[in-house]
């Protein structure tokens, strides 16, 4: 048997791969994380940032279907094995099981799968740029100059889009369902690939409260501060006074600004 | 004292089985639970009635071979304690108990309570030895053992195979079993040699018997009436994760002798 055989085809090898694609998509959440904290300072700080990322396809591609390639294992492992774990107990008790297991232990699956969808409308949302979506408009227009290079205004983007308050509650709701997920799940996947002992487990544990109570802060405060209009409001206020100005007949990208009452 | 009994009837294995209720006859508060039973059984027989088939032999928590899940939780509501060393002043005058078997696919049921854990006994065939020939006991300390060693050995060693981690675990997990048994060898000079092939041998086992794979809710070191440590399952983890680096060894041509 070769050895992608071997690990597939064992419980504990299927554990090896989702603790391991679940390290790496936490690893890419800190980066993306210090990523959006930009838009905390001037806007051409994290436009600058996302025209660096586009300017280098090949690391902004290589990174992509690292991320997917590590979500389709982390995804197709958790569902082989739930199948597998429910399959072991075709009778259930009648009375409450899993004694003295967490919530969080408990619900790995549904709190996965809810991330799953918001990433799927994540993506849609600002980087495929699906403008049915996002209850604003078109972003694709949203430019801004920088170095006297027209470029997409990812700044604007984020404002408009996280204005909207039901979007920024389900950004809220899936932040909130990663802090549980990671909770458990970060501590687990120390145990999955061995590195425990009676020393080290309330020290791995604490990384893990620590970490996603850290993630789920980073995560939140973003659109928490947009939706409240303490970011960014004056600067879009200002776009959408600009285009109204340059332009008595409403720009393409003023109906991405205005919404649907520009329609 | 009286209680009320909802326990699990069921004739064997092919046909379906239903809660049935029973009221005690009067107790006394300092029975173990078992002999609560033997005692509900008593009067079913004096009846006419099946007496309720349950597990059990030496009574003394030291065998594995009592099992049930009380009110939920595998070995009844104390921790660290088997199902024959829980007594009926755990509970109160009146109180209604639901008596369930342990439920695995991996441990089928054989009638009322009792369920067929050999999947454990297959398990330990497959690796759960240290193939060494049996002579005279070797002199004292002669093989030098850690002292720290020792005694993480003999916490997984203390492991009776009663199976509760797997009737706990909501995946009907077998694991803290099987790292209790691949560590309490692992841990010693003696269990070296074979260290990863036992791993390797004992977790495909343990699959193949249908087993569930552990998501870390730790419901199984709740329950263990032994309180084994999780960190055993991280031990093992460790082991089958070098094993499997490792691949299986080079097949050898002709006898071993020489
Ligand atoms: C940002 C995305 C995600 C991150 C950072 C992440 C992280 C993790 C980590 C670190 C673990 C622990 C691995 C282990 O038990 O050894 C884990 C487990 C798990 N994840 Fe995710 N995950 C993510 C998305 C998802 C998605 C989309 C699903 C959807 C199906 C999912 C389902 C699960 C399940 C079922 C477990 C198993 C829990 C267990 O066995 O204890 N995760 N995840
Ligand atoms: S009957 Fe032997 S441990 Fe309970």
């Amino acid at each position: 048997m070769n050895i992608v055989d071997r690990i597939w085809n064992s419980s504990l090898g299927k554990k090896y791969l989702m603790a391991l694609t679940g390290g790496a998509l936490f690893v890419f959440l800190i980066g993306h994380l210090v990523g959006n904290l930009q838009v905390f300072g001037p806007p051409d700080l994290i436009n600058g940032y996302a025209h660096f990322l586009k300017s280098k396809p090949g690391l902004l591609w290589g990174a992509r279907l690292g991320l997917l390639a590590c979500v389709a294992l982390h995804i197709a492992s958790a569902v082989t094995l739930a199948q597998l774990n429910a399959a072991a107990r075709p009778q259930p008790y009648a009375t409450k099981g899993a004694y003295g297991a967490s919530k969080a232990s408990q619900y790995m699956l549904p709190t996965g799968v809810v991330i799953a969808a918001f990433v799927v409308y994540h993506l849609a949302h600002f980087t495929v740029l699906l403008p049915g979506v996002n209850g604003v408009g078109d972003f694709t227009k949203l430019k801004t100059v920088l170095h006297g290079e027209e470029i997409p205004d990812v700044y604007a983007m984020m404002v408009l889009g996280l204005q909207v308050p039901w979007v920024c509650v389900f950004y809220l709701i899936a932040q909130a369902l990663l802090f549980t997920h990671l909770g458990h799940g970060l501590a687990a996947m120390f145990q999955s690939l061995g590195f425990r002992d009676h020393v080290w487990w309330p020290r791995i544990q604490c990384f893990a409260k620590a970490a996603s109570i850290a993630l789920l802060i980073g995560y939140s405060i973003i659109p928490v501060a947009i939706c409240l209009r303490v970011v960014g409001s004056d600067y879009v206020e200002r776009k959408k006074y600009d285009l109204k100005a340059a332009n008595s007949q409403p720009a393409p990208a003023l109906v991405a600004v205005q919404g649907k009452e520009a329609k | 004292m009286k209680v009320t009994l909802k326990v699990w009837r069921q004739k064997n294995r092919n046909t379906p089985g239903s809660f049935k209720t029973y009221e005690s006859p009067e107790l006394n508060e300092n029975m173990s639970f078992l002999e609560m039973l033997d005692v509900v059984n008593e009067a079913l027989a004096n009846r006419g009635e099946e007496p309720i088939a349950f597990d059990h032999d030496c009574r003394e928590g030291i065998c594995g071979t009592c099992s049930l899940v009380i009110d939920g939780k595998p070995h009844g509501p104390h921790k660290g304690i088997a199902t024959c060393q829980t007594y009926m002043r755990s509970f109160k005058d009146g109180d209604e108990i639901v008596v369930e078997p342990f439920r695995a696919k991996a441990f089928p049921l054989i009638k009322d309570l009792v369920c067929d854990r050999k999947a454990f006994d297959r398990i330990q065939h497959a690796g759960g030895f240290i193939t060494v020939r049996t002579g005279a006991a070797p002199d004292a300390n002669s093989i030098p053992v850690p002292k720290e060693n020792a005694d993480l050995a003999m916490d997984a060693a203390q492991c009776i195979g009663c199976g509760a981690c797997v009737a706990a675990c909501k995946n009907a997990s077998a694991m803290l079993f099987v790292s209790a048994k691949i560590s309490h060898l692992g841990l010693m000079p003696q269990g070296q040699p074979e260290r990863y092939k036992r791993a390797k041998a004992m977790v495909d086992q343990m699959d193949a018997e249908g087993f569930g794979a552990c998501t870390v809710t730790g419901s199984c070191e709740a329950v263990c009436p032994k309180e084994i440590s999780l960190d055993f399952i991280a031990r093992m983890n460790r082991d089958y994760g070098v094993a499997l680096l490792k691949g299986d060894p080079k097949a050898i041509k002709g006898g071993g002798a020489g």
